[in-house]
């Protein structure tokens, strides 16, 4: 049953061989039996999941049902929800109970979707393995030794695992398709302005987007089809009509033009993922795909520049916990400054700390232009890199992450090492394009994802083209053994 | 790019943050790491470039100036760590 994609959940509950309640009981089953072992989720719901469920079956049984009624999900716990503990994966915020939903979060319950809980996360986004979050790391369901990737760990092992059947997560540098990549799952981060903001926990303002992870390209589908849209309480929000992802899934791709980008294949690359990748990129050619090389060559410095905006967004997003309004406040402040001080300082783990650090030298007093305004240049720069290559080709494809899962403390000590597993993630949210990770094979037992990267608003290309392999292979179907049961 | 201990101290002062004192070299080091890594940055000449507002080159949208939203200070409050009155209660700033 957990190993079912959201279609066929859909086509079960509409024909009644179960209800939303036995569903979703069955997942909250799984997650009782297994989470102890992966640390996937930081909340459950399961009386409100229930009540929920109660109500869709409501709904399925006088035939007013929606594609998504009385579907499971799990939210990443990023998302503001009215009434559950909104952590963020940080300290600074395990007392909060948010006030209000995020509007990904409203837009899943008008679908009449339930919610299992919240999914564990790297501290406010940051991270690449889940191991800065409050609450311990996530483990990788496919071993345990390793980690699941992040920020969007949680999400992406609990998908895996099967312990929801599909989830949100939230991309800044690549925190959907990287996770998704390790946890040999399908996520999207879609085009900057295309899902709503508002009420997602602010990291770096100008990159971050939400988007769905789930165990195929129709699912990511079926789920976009709910979050994105126009929000008027999202200043950043896309006035556009959205298309019907589901529509064009099926469409020939015969003739497709795939940009093969020469600076994603050079040093770095594991030489396992490496063969995988160059496999997934054969069975588009012999699908009638052409292949082209192309260059990106301001890519390379993509990483510096994330670390320059990035870090100052959040430096700035981040002043707001205060320990007066809201979340973790100290013990017997002497003063003021001394409340703000402690608050932040304990409240906040030290990957947080680095990063707003760096933000806020960079932002200081005759540091801004050699950083921030350099750092928009370049932005520049490595966007009309795109802007050239998309006047060639369609999609471009590549590794999403340059190595397999890495072993969980391999990468703890020094950050910059983290910070290169997204190599070839964070061009793409520099330029606020869309891109997936889709499940291509393994290297020693380890999912190895393929990044699939579009133009502007493309997302029904790249999910038409996601799909189109999913039905040439069998790697998103993989179920990681020990969770099998 | 290497920082100082008083550098970390001035930052942190900045940035409103406590660091204990025998974590500061720890910071100092992964910090310098990290502006190491940034000064890749300066590898390309961008005195010609234009820097990026925004990738889709949009600007801010605007509405009407008008109220919509209801004033809820007690439900936004609820989790404050310290109210009274609906006021937020501080230590005292001015003797």
């Amino acid at each position: 049953m957990q190993n079912k994609t959201l279609a066929e959940l859909a086509t079960g509950l509409h024909a009644k061989q179960f209800t939303s309640v036995e569903l979703t009981q069955m997942y909250l089953d799984r997650i009782a039996r297994f989470d102890k072992e992966i640390n996937s989720y930081v909340t459950v719901t399961p009386e409100k999941a229930l009540a929920q469920a109660a109500a869709a079956d409501t709904l399925l049984r006088s035939g007013r049902g929606g594609p998504l009624t009385g579907i499971p999900i799990a939210h990443k716990d990023i998302f503001c929800t009215d009434g559950i503990r909104t952590s963020c994966g940080s300290r600074m915020l395990d007392n909060f109970i948010a006030p209000y939903d995020a509007s990904v979060v409203t837009r899943c319950y008008q679908a009449n979707m339930v919610v299992l809980g919240k999914t564990n996360m790297d501290e406010f986004a940051m991270g690449s393995s889940n191991e800065t979050s409050y609450y311990g790391p996530v483990k990788n369901p496919w071993d345990l030794a390793a980690v699941p990737g992040g920020s969007s760990g949680g999400s992406a092992a609990a998908v895996a695992a099967g312990l929801a059947p599909v989830a949100t997560g939230t991309d800044t540098g690549g925190s959907i398709r990287q996770p998704a990549a390790l946890c040999g799952i399908t996520g999207l981060k879609p085009t900057y302005g295309l899902v709503s903001r508002y009420g997602m926990i602010a990291f770096a303002s100008s990159l971050d987007q939400a988007g769905p992870m789930a165990r195929s390209a129709r699912d990511c589908a079926m789920l976009l089809q709910v979050m994105a849209g126009f929000d008027a309480r999202d200043s950043t929000s896309l006035e556009r009509l959205v298309p019907d992802y589901q529509a064009t899934l099926d469409r020939d791709i015969r003739g497709l033009k795939i940009g093969v980008p020469v600076e994603f294949f050079e040093q770095g690359l594991d030489a396992g993922v490496e063969q995988v990748i160059r496999d997934a990129l054969k069975a588009f050619e012999a699908r009638g795909a052409v292949l082209v090389d192309i260059r990106l060559p301001n890519s390379k410095l993509s990483v510096p520049t994330y670390y320059v905006v990035a870090p100052a967004e959040c430096s700035s997003n981040l002043s707001r916990f205060d320990g007066v309004r809201f979340g973790y406040r100290c013990q017997e402040p002497a003063d003021l400054l001394d409340l703000y001080r402690r608050s932040r300082g304990e409240g906040f783990g030290a990957e947080v700390k680095r990063r707003i650090m760096i933000g806020t030298y960079a932002l200081s007093a005759g540091y801004y232009d050699a950083y921030y305004l350099k750092a928009q240049q370049l932005r520049q720069l490595i966007s009309e890199d795109f802007v050239h290559a998309f006047k060639q080709v369609d999609v471009i494809m590549g590794p999403t992450s340059p190595t397999v899962a890495f072993n969980l403390g391999e990468r703890t000590e020094d950050p910059v090492t983290m910070y290169l597993s997204d190599i070839y993630t964070i061009a793409v949210n520099l330029a606020g394009l869309p891109g997936m990770s889709v499940p291509a094979g393994f290297v020693a037992g380890r999912p190895v994802g393929l990044q699939l990267i579009g133009n502007y608003f493309q997302e029904a290309r790249l999910l038409n083209v996601a799909h189109q392999y999913q039905q040439m292979t069998g790697w998103h179907q993989q179920v990681p053994p020990a969770f099998a049961r | 790019m290497s920082l100082s201990r008083a550098d970390v101290e001035r930052i942190a002062h900045l940035a409103r943050l406590q660091i204990d004192d025998e974590s500061i070299p720890d910071y100092a080091r992964n910090l310098s790491n990290i502006l190491e890594l940034v000064e890749q940055m300066s590898a390309v000449d961008t005195s010609q470039v234009t820097p990026m507002a925004h990738p889709l080159d949009t600007v801010q949208r605007l509405r009407e100036d008008v109220v919509t939203e209801d004033n809820q200070r007690e439900h936004f409050q609820q989790h404050a760590p310290s109210v009274e009155n609906g006021l937020y209660l501080v230590p005292k700033v001015i003797e």
